[in-house]
Parts: C-alpha cells; sequence; structure tokens
C-alpha cells in the first residue's frame, strides 16, 4: 500500500452552528488523483480549505505528508500543499510572471532575495501549465481558461507535494477543461498528490483515479469511479434520477440526470431496435416503470440495455424477420401493457409484425424522430402502420415520452376501456398532420 | 532583478524631483530670494560650508521656509505611504490613510484641545494623535471576531465611526465660540509656523514605520489575491493585516496630528504612481512616498504663494481632483 499523502480523521467544520463536515475521515495515497464530487453544499469546497489549512477543523485532525496540519504556520503548511482558486479576481494587473512568482513565497525569507533556483521554479512552472507565453501579459489580459493555468502555475512553483485545485473546469470551454486536466494528470503521473473538487461527473470519472462523494458534511462512497458514481449513490446524493452508463468513448462512467418528477407506475411496452430504443428506455427506467421491449434482433443495443436495466426483452436471432410465434408474444406484451411507446426505428418488413401489435394499443406514445420516409424500407405496409399508430396515438419528440406514458397509463386507469370521445379530445393538439407519408 | 533596477532608476529620479521642489519652494515667497542663493543658504547650515548671504535670507530660508517644507514632506510622505497599503490592503480604489476614522479621531481630539480651555503645552497634537489611534484602534476592535478582522467589516465599521466622531466635531464646534475660527482652520489642512521639532518629532514616528511597511511590501502583493490566497501562499494574514494596518494607522495619525486633515493626497498619489510603476508594492511604496512627499511641498508652495494664504488643504483638492479625473478619462485608473 503507498503510504498517505493526506489523512482526513473526524474532520467536523460548523458554520453559524449549521455542520458542513460532519466527522469526515478518509486517507489520501502519495501520487493519487482524488475527486470531490457531491451536490452544491455538500461540502467540497470546505473540505479542500480544511486540507490547506485555511480553515480549523472545529474537531478532528488533518495530517499531510504525516505532519498534523494545525500545529504548523501557514508558511510550512504553504509548503506542503498548493491550492489552484476557483474563482480568480482579476483587478490587480500584475503580469503573468509575477503572479506565479508569488507561489514563492513561503520559500523566500523576508530579507532575502530570490535565488536562481526560484527564478527556475518560476520558469518551470510557466513551461508545465503552459502559461509561458503569456510571462510578460498583465494577468487582466489573459482569457478565463488561460487565468485557470497561471493560478495552476503558481501552485506549481510552491513545489509541494499535495496540490489541490477547487472546481478547476468550471467556467471553462471543453478544450480548456481538458487541457488544465490533462496537465494535472501528467502532475500525477510524476507523483504528486491531487484532490480536486469536480462538478462535472463525467469528467471526474474520467480523469480522477479515485473519487469521494460528500452529501451532507459526509463522505457517502469513497473509491474507484466506477464503485462510486452508482445510480443509487448519485440518486440519492443529487436527489435526481440518473442513469449511469459507459461513456461510448473513454469507457469511464457517465452519468445523465433527469429531474425527479415523481415515481411512475405502470407497465411500458417499448418497440424499437437499432438502439432507438435505448434512450427512451434509460428514461422509462429512471421514471420508474416496469418495461418490456421488442422484439429486437438478440444482438441489438436496445437487447444489451434491457438487459443493463434487467426489464424483460423479447428477441429474435440477429437480422431474423420477426416469426409468427414471437409476433404473438409481443402481442401479448402489448396486450399487458398499460402504455406502448414506438421509437423511430427503422421499419423493415421482418419487423413489420412489432408496428402491427402496437397498433392494438388503445393510445400509443410515438416518438417523433427521423421522418417516416428515411427510414421506412417496409412500403406502403410500413407508412399505413406508421400513420395508423400517429393517428391513434400521442406523438411527443424524446424528452415528452416520459410524461406522455405517464399520462396513457392515468388515462388507462381512469377509463378502462374508455371512451373514444375524451381521448380525441385529449390528443388534437398534438396530432400532427401529412408526416410524410 | 530588473525590478530593483526600476526602483531604483524611480527613487533616484523622484528623489531629484524631490530636491528641485525644495529648492524652488524656498525661493517663493514674500522675500525673493534666489534659487542658488537659496542653496548655498541650505549648505551652510552645514559644517564647512560659509556663504556671504545676508541674515535675514539665512533666517527666512532656515528658520521659515525649510521648516515648513521638511514638515510639509514628512506629511506627504506619511499620507502617500499609508494611503497606498490601505488601497492594497483593501483592495478598494476609495480607500484612503484615513479609511479606519483616523482623520476624523484626531479631528475629534483637535477640536476638543482647541475648544476645551485647559493649557497644556502640545495640547493640540497630542490630543489628534491620541484621538486617531484610538478611533483607528476602535474601529479594528469593533470589526474583530473570534481573532479574524474581515476587511468588509472593517470598511463599514470605519464609515460609522467616522460619521459618529463627525457629530462629535460638529457638535463641539456648536459650542466653539470664538475658537471656532482656529477649529476650522486646523480641520482644513494646513503646514503654517512648522518648526524644526514638529518635523523631527514627525519624523522619527513616520521613517521607522515607512521601513516596516516597506518590508511587508511583498506580503501586501499576495495580499491583493485575496485572503484565503495569501494565507494558502504562506502569509500569516490576521497578524499581518494587524501589523499593516496599525503602521499605516499610525503613519497617518502622525501626519494628521502636526498638519490637520489633508485630503486627497493618500487617494490620488497612490493612484498616479500605480498608473506610472504598476501595481507590485515593492516599487509602487517608496515611489508613492517620495511622490507624495514633493505633491505637498509643491501644493503647499502654492498655497502660500498668493497675496493670502490659502490652508493647504484646500490646494491638494482643488489641483489633485482635476488632475485624478484628467486620468481617470484618458488613462484607466485601475483598481489596486
Amino acid at each position: 500500500m503507498t503510504p498517505s499523502a493526506i489523512d482526513v480523521d473526524g474532520v467536523s467544520v460548523g458554520f453559524g452552528g449549521i455542520e458542513v463536515l460532519d466527522s469526515v475521515s478518509t486517507t489520501v495515497g502519495e501520487g493519487r488523483f482524488v475527486g470531490l464530487v457531491g451536490p452544491n453544499g455538500a461540502g467540497k469546497t470546505t473540505l479542500l480549505r480544511v486540507l490547506n489549512g485555511v480553515l480549523d477543523a472545529d474537531s478532528g485532525t488533518v495530517r499531510i505528508a504525516g505532519r498534523r496540519l494545525a500545529g504548523l504556520g501557514s508558511r510550512a503548511a504553504s509548503r506542503l500543499v498548493a491550492t489552484v482558486p476557483q474563482s480568480t479576481a482579476s483587478t490587480f494587473s500584475f503580469d503573468v510572471r509575477r503572479i506565479v512568482g508569488m507561489g514563492r513565497t513561503p520559500h523566500v525569507g523576508r530579507f532575502e532575495g530570490r535565488t536562481g533556483a526560484d527564478e527556475q521554479a518560476v520558469e518551470h512552472a510557466m513551461e508545465r501549465a503552459a502559461v509561458a507565453d503569456l510571462a510578460d501579459r498583465p494577468v487582466t489580459d489573459v482569457s478565463g481558461g488561460e487565468r485557470q493555468r497561471v493560478f495552476l502555475a503558481r501552485a506549481l512553483a510552491q513545489e509541494t507535494p499535495v496540490l489541490l485545485l477547487d472546481e478547476p473546469t468550471s467556467d471553462l470551454d471543453v478544450n480548456h477543461q481538458v487541457r488544465t486536466l490533462d496537465i494535472v494528470s501528467d502532475l500525477v503521473d510524476e507523483g504528486r498528490t491531487v484532490v480536486a473538487a469536480i462538478h462535472d461527473l463525467d469528467l471526474a470519472a474520467r480523469y480522477c483515479d479515485e473519487l469521494r462523494l460528500l452529501h451532507g458534511g459526509r463522505i457517502r462512497a469513497a473509491g474507484t469511479p466506477d464503485s462510486v458514481l452508482t445510480e443509487s449513490a448519485v440518486e440519492t446524493a443529487f436527489d435526481t434520477t440518473a442513469t449511469v452508463t459507459p461513456h461510448p468513448v473513454t469507457g469511464t462512467p457517465s452519468v445523465t440526470a433527469f429531474a425527479t418528477t415523481g415515481p411512475g407506475s405502470g407497465r411500458v411496452h417499448v418497440v424499437g431496435g437499432g438502439g432507438t430504443a435505448t434512450p427512451l428506455l434509460h428514461r422509462l427506467d429512471a421514471a420508474g416503470f416496469d418495461i418490456s421491449v421488442g422484439a429486437v434482433g438478440a444482438d441489438d443495443a436496445d437487447a444489451a440495455t434491457a438487459r443493463a436495466l434487467d426489464c424483460d426483452c423479447l428477441t429474435v436471432p440477429p437480422y431474423a424477420p420477426v416469426d409468427a410465434e414471437t409476433a404473438g408474444d409481443v402481442a401479448d406484451a402489448v396486450d399487458r401493457a398499460d402504455a406502448v411507446v414506438v421509437a423511430d426505428a427503422a421499419l423493415a418488413p421482418g419487423s413489420l409484425p412489432n408496428l402491427v401489435a402496437a397498433t392494438a394499443a388503445e393510445q400509443p406514445v410515438v416518438v417523433d424522430g427521423r421522418p417516416i420516409g428515411e427510414r421506412n424500407l417496409a412500403g406502403v405496409e410500413g407508412r399505413e402502420a406508421m400513420a395508423r399508430l400517429r393517428n391513434r396515438g400521442v406523438v411527443v419528440d424524446e424528452d415528452g415520452v416520459v410524461e406522455a406514458v405517464r399520462r396513457v397509463v392515468d388515462d388507462a386507469g381512469e377509463n378502462g376501456s374508455g371512451s373514444g370521445d375524451g381521448r380525441v379530445e385529449r390528443r388534437a393538439p398534438r396530432l400532427r398532420s401529412g408526416d410524410g407519408a | 532583478m530588473r525590478l530593483s533596477v526600476r526602483t531604483g532608476a524611480w527613487t533616484g529620479g523622484l528623489v531629484g524631483a524631490f530636491v528641485a521642489v525644495t529648492l524652488a519652494s524656498s525661493a517663493v515667497g514674500p522675500v525673493a530670494i534666489g534659487v542658488g542663493s537659496v542653496a548655498e543658504i541650505a549648505l551652510s547650515a552645514l559644517p564647512g560650508f560659509v556663504t556671504d548671504a545676508p541674515a535675514s535670507h539665512r533666517t527666512i530660508v532656515l528658520s521659515v521656509r525649510l521648516p515648513r517644507i521638511a514638515l510639509g514632506a514628512v506629511v506627504g510622505f506619511a499620507l502617500a505611504s499609508a494611503g497606498t497599503v490601505m488601497q492594497g490592503f483593501f483592495r478598494n480604489p476609495m480607500a484612503d490613510p484615513s479609511i479606519v476614522g483616523v482623520s476624523a479621531g484626531a479631528a475629534a481630539g483637535a477640536v476638543a484641545a482647541i475648544v476645551i480651555p485647559v493649557a497644556i503645552p502640545f495640547a493640540l497634537p497630542v490630543a489628534a494623535f491620541a484621538g486617531a489611534l484610538c478611533a483607528a484602534f476602535g474601529v479594528y476592535l469593533l470589526a474583530s471576531e473570534n481573532g479574524r478582522t474581515p476587511v468588509e467589516t472593517l470598511l463599514l465599521a470605519g464609515v460609522a465611526v467616522q460619521t459618529f466622531l463627525g457629530a462629535v466635531v460638529s457638535f463641539l464646534l456648536v459650542g466653539a465660540g470664538r475658537d471656532i475660527r482656529e477649529a476650522i482652520y486646523w480641520l482644513m489642512g494646513h503646514l503654517q509656523h512648522s518648526t524644526w521639532t514638529e518635523a523631527a518629532v514627525a519624523g522619527v514616528v513616520v521613517l521607522p514605520g515607512f521601513l516596516a511597511l516597506l518590508v511587508h511590501a511583498r506580503d501586501l502583493n499576495v495580499l491583493l489575491l485575496g485572503e484565503e490566497d495569501a494565507h494558502a501562499l504562506g502569509i500569516e494574514v490576521e497578524r499581518t493585516k494587524r501589523l499593516l494596518l496599525a503602521v499605516a494607522s499610525l503613519l497617518t495619525a502622525a501626519a494628521v496630528a502636526v498638519a490637520g486633515v489633508i485630503g486627497f493626497v493618500g487617494l490620488v498619489v497612490p493612484h498616479v504612481m500605480r498608473l506610472l510603476v504598476g501595481p507590485d508594492h515593492r516599487i509602487l511604496l517608496p515611489t508613492s512616498a517620495l511622490a507624495g512627499a514633493s505633491f505637498l511641498v509643491a501644493t503647499d508652495t502654492v498655497a502660500r504663494a498668493g497675496a493670502a494664504e490659502l490652508p493647504v488643504g484646500i490646494v491638494t483638492a482643488a489641483i489633485g481632483a482635476p488632475f485624478f479625473l484628467y486620468l481617470l478619462r484618458n488613462r484607466e485608473v485601475h483598481t489596486p
């Protein structure tokens, strides 16, 4: 096990009677990149302020490299921990080199001049943070992303084993976010220990070795991004409904949150294919519905999603048409469901039985994505099936699916086999005519 | 390296300017004395130099004009350095040396000494000095809680205490009777009837204070980035703030005690010098102090050059404010 660079033991901090940190304990190994994640007000920034000694803990101890922070003066502490602040006020017009030079403050005595080693540390820090070419510009003249790196350079000039970053990527465009975090990652590879409060969960998962999920002043989960960013942990901490999927490019956990709208209940059958049902399945699952899918090819992305979400999935062998038996199963699923959702999948003769089965639904929810003309490979039959569905049902875009399903489920509960008139009225404003048929 | 060269060059230039202003100022007055003659007389005060200038000229230069110049220089020096520190300390372009109530405290003390009929030698400057320090310390105590002194609280406490002491001064003036003339004259700021003793006493307070501020110039730079940043960079923030505030208040109190309330020097001079040399206090503080000395001597010369002598506070404001507005319009006056 690597020795711990930071050792936090039972730290509590309160402001005006409110516990902002509630006996927080954690250790950070040397050379690790640890991300602090959690909702606003969770205590991330407060924890960083305790770690750099700006704030004294009401109780508990913080050790940096084995030394108790509380016993050190701020000068000694600032040789162990450097901080890159979140918002950097820029009303003063020091040039960049001088700002970075201020990082040498803990190393230069009051009556001493700077040595060659100090100058070297400053130049080196500016190189590392890619701000060397800005050295003689006033810091008020550089962009927000560059300024962030200027303050990173200042922290590097402190030459400390531990580096703290408070929201290093907030307010930055994607390019600067990634540049900053790439630089930080390189520093970690060279053995520096980094703790960063990061708002963006996907970035945190992508760059950090470990995460600490803070919520209500406590660490709720600690460990690798995969183990910390579970749906239930994120949902509890952020008070939202969320889905966690592997990011298609980086493979690290990617969190998609939806505002909580109250639990949905009821059974929904989704007709999709080719991955078109996947986003709908995540949303419906997050909203709490029981879901069935199908029929789709066994190796279809939608089948994979259904397995991941643990919902019923009717499958046929890859590229095989939906046979009569499966079509019967789909019809049964539609029959059992309180609502049926039709994704904007490609229509092929082989998958047409799915649509035909869906037309049995009283009020299908039809997702309006790609125009029918672009995805219809099933000729007139496909067009007619689609037109029938649209006429009977509710046409929504992807964002409206959960709400539409909830309404249809409610209607089904109220009306039983229902009266057509009421439904037509409700449906009327949503109907679209023409639809490329 | 580059900074020390720049500081040296600016300091040299400003010392030269100060000598020139001093000579010119010594030559100005009801009795016209040539600049060359003034230089000779000044040098004759040193052993080994002799002058053939008339004795009356010697008396005028050595006992009337030079002490006044010396006092003006010390006061300008003190106000400009205190103003520089306060602007940096408060990170506020509106800050001036008396922002924590120093001038208001001095005014209350001085007016009380004028109005209350007790004859104690040096009662006026002593009361002003004591009033200034009491006000500053009171503001500091009012703004401190749990060993911390937030700058914003300090600023507001300063405003409140200044207002209160302003009321005290007005109350004293209402009952001042015949003394009101003297009190108002003091309040306007003046360098009349200056003596070498006053200049020396003020200098004894101001010079060590200035040196204390100068060795903290680097800390003041770091404080400009904000207190949390300064702490993270190893500055003992509260201790440093206390020291800067105490010393800057002491300098201001010394200046106000001997010269009354002279406005604008401590506000404008640091801004002008910041435009010229930049925000780094290692160069800003000494250059502001020297420029403040020259500025006050020059304005006082203008104040006494006319037929009737004006309080110098009127001239500093009348010259300083338009010049400052000119800078504000033409080149950006930055916050510290």
